[in-house]
């Protein structure tokens, strides 16, 4: 137990983890607003995630011509390149999810299969899509070029904010609350919690079931795309299996506030997110995947549907 | 698609019982001579190309199909999804790992250890995990599955992240010798280990535990209502599915006489979780089936080695939308009476008839 550190870490420590905790927020809606309509945990979002990222570094080092030494990037150009970055890992991220619903998932949806199938149908498409990549990549892991210098945007008796945290943070919060917005607001998310509540009763009432799924998909894509960008900003560094571990924590996160409640992943995430940084230093980096799930089963033994869900149905495999 | 389960059940059940015994032990055998098909030209079709046949046979096959044997208790009897199950193996193979080095006992002495430590550990999993369902049991499984891989690279006492070297292996037996160049008696335990499963598992689902499993699959809420101790029996499959995967842990370690915290990663339970799925959930011989091809499969096209698993991942999706219940789905009305069974019988028979007729009418 390393508390003395804790102490003199705390800030640079809740900067880390709300960083993480929001990149880990994106992915989960991902998962939990999948979950929400279909039922389905959606193995392949990790490899959502995982494509975004290579987009990312993509379109810095193909569009604009970024390289492992050339400086980072000043003024108008680097807004430009920022957007052109996040732009493409949505859009790439978006495009996969929705694909992998029609090719993977709606085949068997239509057919009414049990939940298990399509389970092992989203494990094979995970896999897939990460192996694909593997060959394509050669298992080499790929360093994105700096575009972003990392300088710190204020700093207080040595404790400061990064610009590439601040970027997170900020903008993680915005497009969360969009995304809230969107499904508690408008007509098209309405129909999404009309069909998570009821499939049957939502397409009784003239709701195309296809097409809010799609929809589903679509946006769920669309924040693990911009996740995705943001820890490449970040982390600077990606491989093919990178969604790995950050799929199982994303899914944890959502389980932990309640899967299918776009709140709850919220909260989530960003609970995991500080307990990642929070216990790496308290207890040593390697324990801190355990931690997570030790959290995990303390919280579900005493909110069996997560600290925000309500009750899930029962779900027959 | 012909109903290749149905036909096959008909068979059965039209066999008396001799009958029956002469088929089994026919089946028996020759699974026994499987080894040896890689020899002869009639059969060296399935010879894998790179890595040993008779290797093979032992890990993965025979392993996999023990362990998805065990898991199907799990999940396709009782309907809890487990995504962790890789962490049953894993104590197995290390209690014969540890035991094995550090005492004199031989494998046969150890096993009964392997399989209470997994049965222990499937235990206080269980007494929480279980009082939660569906997805949030899932995750937590896996959440288990992890802690175990991750707390054996953690802690040097028993290898950390270089594993254990050295495991003693079974002694000699009725004259056959258990050593690296006889895989071939490796893979004749490994048969007669599915075969008690089966029959356990057999037995088990005719009777009071199988009924209850059979219940709370269905509908836990009222196999609650009607007076089944559901945490009781959910354990009990629970512990159960997790000796099956212990014994399987204590036969690899001893084969391959080295363990190591990467062999036991969540790829493992999700390959096992696809082999269940994959043959058909909750019926015996779909699951051996599915775990046959499944481990099989990327081993026999290792010669495509860098595609091998986008080949599997393809299969995988595939096959899954092709047949969504698995390759030999369960049966879905289990107990019937021999009048129920001819009524439906005499159904059937109608049906298929204004079937023949309804076409012939379109075609005139």
């Amino acid at each position: 137990m390393n508390f003395a550190v804790v102490g003199s870490q705390f800030f640079p420590l809740l900067i880390n983890g709300l960083a993480l905790g929001f990149i880990y927020v994106l992915v989960s809606v991902g998962y939990t607003m999948v979950y929400g309509v279909l039922r389905l945990i959606n193995f392949a979002n990790s490899e959502i995630f995982m494509l975004g990222t290579f987009a990312t570094s993509i379109v810095s080092t193909t569009v604009f011509k970024f390289n492992i030494d050339s400086h980072p990037s000043h003024g108008m150009k680097l807004v430009l390149v920022l957007l052109c970055c996040l732009l493409a890992s949505m859009v790439t991220s978006a495009v996969v999810a929705v694909l992998v619903e029609l090719i993977a998932y709606r085949r068997l949806r239509t057919k009414g299969a049990n939940r298990l199938g399509s389970l092992i149908s989203a494990i094979g498409t995970s896999i897939v899509l990460s192996e694909g990549v593997r060959i394509l990549t050669h298992s080499i892991p790929v360093a994105s070029p700096r575009v972003l210098s990392k300088f710190y945007v204020f700093k207080i008796h040595g404790v400061g904010l990064r610009i590439d945290q601040m970027l997170t943070i900020v903008f993680g919060f915005i497009l969360f609350f969009a995304v809230d917005r969107f499904v508690t607001k408008t007509r098209l998310g309405k129909a999404i919690r009309a069909v998570s509540m009821s499939e049957e009763n939502s397409r009784l009432m003239g709701i195309n079931l296809n097409r809010v799924i799609s929809l589903t998909f679509l946006i769920g894509g669309l924040v693990t795309g911009a996740a995705a960008f943001m820890y490449m900003t970040v982390y600077e560094q990606t491989v093919f299996n990178v969604g790995f571990n950050i799929g199982i924590a994303a899914f944890t996160a959502a389980v932990l506030g309640g899967i299918g409640n776009l709140r709850g992943a919220f909260y989530g995430g960003l609970a995991l997110g500080l307990a990642e940084e929070f216990f790496s230093v308290l207890l040593g980096s390697q324990w801190k995947e355990i931690t997570v799930f030790v959290v995990l089963v303390l919280v579900l033994l005493l909110r069996p549907n997560g600290l925000f869900g309500e009750a899930v149905q029962q779900t027959r495999v | 698609m012909i109903n290749l389960r149905d036909a096959g059940a008909e068979l059965w059940e039209g066999w008396n019982r001799p009958k029956r015994v002469a088929f089994a032990i026919l089946a028996i055998l020759a699974a026994m001579l499987l080894p040896y098909a890689g020899r002869y030209s009639l059969t060296n079709f399935l010879n894998t190309p790179i890595s040993s046949y008779q290797a093979v046979l032992v890990y993965p096959v025979g392993m996999y199909i023990l362990m998805a044997l065990g898991l199907n208790i799990v999940v396709g009897k009782s309907g809890l999804l487990d995504l962790g199950y890789v962490a049953f193996f894993a104590i197995g193979a290390y209690t014969a790992a540890v035991l094995g080095t550090h005492t004199h006992l031989n494998i046969w002495e150890i096993m009964p250890f392997g399989m209470g430590a997994a049965m222990v550990a499937g235990v206080i999993l269980g007494l929480p995990a279980l009082r939660l369902r569906g997805d949030y049991l899932a995750i937590v499984t896996l959440g288990f599955g992890e802690i175990v891989r991750i707390f054996i690279i953690n802690t040097p006492s028993i290898g950390g992240p270089n594993g254990i070297a050295g495991i003693p292996q079974p002694p000699t037996f009725l004259g056959q010798a258990f050593d690296i160049e006889h895989p071939d008696h490796f893979f004749w335990l490994v048969v007669i280990m599915i075969c008690v499963v089966i029959w356990m598992v057999r037995r088990l689902s005719i009777r009071r535990p199988g009924r209850a499993w059979e219940a709370i699959r269905q509908d836990e809420d009222v196999a609650v209502l009607m007076g089944v101790p559901t945490l009781r029996y959910k354990i009990w499959s629970f512990s159960i599915g997790a000796a099956v995967g212990g014994a399987a842990g204590v036969i690899f370690a001893s084969q391959q006489m080295f363990v190591a915290p990467q062999s036991f990663n969540y790829n493992v339970s999700v390959l096992i979780l696809s082999c269940v799925v994959f043959g058909g959930m909750g019926n015996i011989w779909g699951v051996v089936l599915g775990a046959s091809i499944l481990s099989y499969l990327p081993e026999r096209i290792r010669f495509i080695s860098n595609a091998r698993e986008l080949v599997f991942g393809l299969a995988l999706v595939l096959m899954m939308n092709v047949r969504p219940e698995g390759l030999l789905p369960r049966k879905k009305r289990e107990h019937l009476s021999e009048e129920e069974r001819a009524a439906l019988k005499a159904t059937r028979a109608a049906m298929k008839a204004s079937k023949k007729s309804e076409s012939k009418e379109a075609r005139n």
